[in-house]
């Protein structure tokens, strides 16, 4: 149980590339922070410092009010999910849980009593004696879990613990870290780059963006309120769609509201495009034509051209739609659920 | 890395090019005539430095960070999770290696001239070369069976690990 306090970390290679540009972020006790990004925007690099197996360049990174810039891992009491899982190959799991405890001298009913407790909670009591290459991906990524969980640390660090299994099983195993951490309390960071876990998992999230934040908050808040076209563009599934608010002012037909000056993109999301006009509420109309059904099962997702442009919109309607691919159709846009964004600045503006 | 590129290249050297330089090594130390003359150049051996050091790349970073954030050090590292990763590996070197020492033949003749010091090929040899009188075949040939004994054990017994030490990686 510990609080995890970042200022103004950054970290900077040799040949002067810096990949984490001033990071501050303060972890209350027992949350769980998702760090979400693209590929090498530092976000690994971050859990890696609060970890202590990356230096720190500038900033202070404290675990419970301590500074810990100069400890190495052991020291920094935390406990590390790696991608790989990085269990030990020649030993049991059974050795492979008792391993950090026997290396801090822990006595060893004390030994068998944590590796009881962590077995029995993640269901890995049947293959204790087994090892890691006889157990299945799920199987090993629990034993990693465990590995993290007797040890009874400060601060658990998830390092994309679920993108080396099938689609399936990490959404199981998703259920369950979040039921773990709920249940043990104790202050995770998890570093993903699927927006998916990110949403679902996070009490808090934090979206990088070459090695700075771009937004951190309440999933349902950046969900709902992107404060740049970044994170609009990152957060949800399918993506925003963008028009730029000249196509708008041209081919729309209908009342779009109040947009302000300084807007020069629209962002709507797939599921806020409708096919029909939304009735009470003002709305734009747009023509365009249909390319391609995806149908999801419930849902289906429309790629549709529009009129008089390039440019491709999703929309995500329920059912299947009564429109043939390549026939024209026309959309509507409600004017209350479109974000605003400067083009230039990418930054939110309504 | 240069290390071990100059590890590499020595390895593309056939050993009697640097039998000459090794013997003045040998010499200059003043061991001529001892096991550590016979013994020592043979352990520095450029192939188990070169595959010892392809199999450690092969080992994950990400071992070494879960054994810091699990408190082992460096050598704590080295003995509980390196050392028996190396098992198989170890073996096959052995293997490797004994048939390759026991079967010297030019470097045991150079640095001994004391005939305790002889090696059992060398011996064999001496057997065979004869002069005045034809060679008493039986007793070479009883003594080429004897020399094959231990590498034909050493087979028969590491076979398995040393198979495994070849084509499997236990990761």
């Amino acid at each position: 149980m510990a609080t995890i306090d970042l200022v103004d970390v950054r970290k900077t290679y040799t040949g002067s590339v810096e990949v984490v540009k001033g990071i501050n972020l303060a972890i209350a006790d027992g949350e769980l922070v998702v760090l979400v990004g693209p590929s090498g925007c530092g976000k690994s690099t971050l859990l890696r410092m609060i970890a202590g197996l990356e230096t720190i360049t500038a900033g202070t990174i404290s675990i419970d009010g301590r500074v810990v810039n100069r400890e190495e891992p052991s020291e920094r009491d935390i406990a590390m999910v790696f991608q790989n899982y990085a269990l030990y190959p020649h030993m049991s799991v059974r050795q492979n849980l008792e391993y950090g405890l026997r290396n801090r001298n822990t006595p060893s009913p004390e030994i068998d009593r944590r590796v009881g407790d962590a077995a029995r909670i993640l269901e890995i009591e049947p293959f204790l004696d087994r090892k890691p290459r006889q157990l299945s991906g799920g199987q090993r990524q629990r034993v990693a879990m465990g590995r993290a969980i007797v040890r009874q640390p400060k601060a658990f660090l998830f390092d994309e613990p679920l993108s080396n299994l099938d689609a399936k099983l990490r959404g199981q195993m998703r259920v369950e870290i979040r039921r773990l951490q709920r249940r043990l309390r104790t202050t995770s960071v998890y570093v993903t780059h699927d927006q998916l876990e990110a949403m679902t998992l996070a009490d808090r999230l934090v979206v990088m963006n070459a090695g700075r934040v771009e937004q951190m908050g309440k999933p349902a808040e950046l969900y709902e309120r992107p404060a740049s076209v970044f994170v609009a563009g990152f957060i949800g599934s399918p993506p925003m769609n963008f028009l730029s608010v000249d196509y708008l002012r041209e081919k729309a037909r209908g009342d779009l509201g109040t947009v302000s000056g300084a807007a020069t993109l629209i962002g709507v999301r797939p599921d806020a495009i409708a096919l029909a006009a939304p009735g009470d509420r003002p709305s734009v109309m747009l023509d365009a034509t249909l390319e391609l059904v995806e149908p999801v099962g419930g849902e289906s997702h429309l790629h549709v051209r529009l009129d008089g442009s390039d440019q491709l919109l999703v929309v995500e309607t329920h059912g299947r739609p009564d429109v043939a691919e390549g026939a024209p159709l026309a959309v509507h846009v409600a004017a209350d659920s479109v974000h605003a964004f400067d083009g230039q600045s990418g930054l939110r503006v309504n | 890395m240069i290390a071990s590129l100059m590890t590499f290249i020595s390895l593309m050297l056939p050993a009697d090019v640097r039998i000459m330089p090794s013997f003045k090594l040998v010499a200059v130390l003043g061991i001529l005539n001892s096991y550590a003359a016979l013994t020592i150049p043979l352990i520095a051996s450029a192939t188990a430095t070169f595959l010892f050091r392809q199999f450690f790349m092969t080992i994950p970073d990400e071992l070494l960070e879960a054994a810091r954030v699990d408190s082992a050090g460096p050598l704590r590292f080295f003995r509980d999770i390196l050392l028996p990763l190396s098992r198989t590996n170890i073996a096959a070197l052995f293997v490797i290696l004994f048939i390759y020492g026991w079967v010297q033949y030019l470097w045991p003749l150079l640095v001994t001239t004391d005939s305790r010091y002889y090696t059992i090929v060398m011996g064999i040899k001496r057997m065979a070369s004869v002069a005045d009188s034809e060679p008493y075949w039986n007793l070479v040939m009883a003594g080429v069976i004897l020399a094959m004994l231990p590498p034909v054990l050493v087979v028969i017994f590491m076979q398995r690990l040393f198979v495994k030490g070849l084509v499997e990686t236990e990761k």
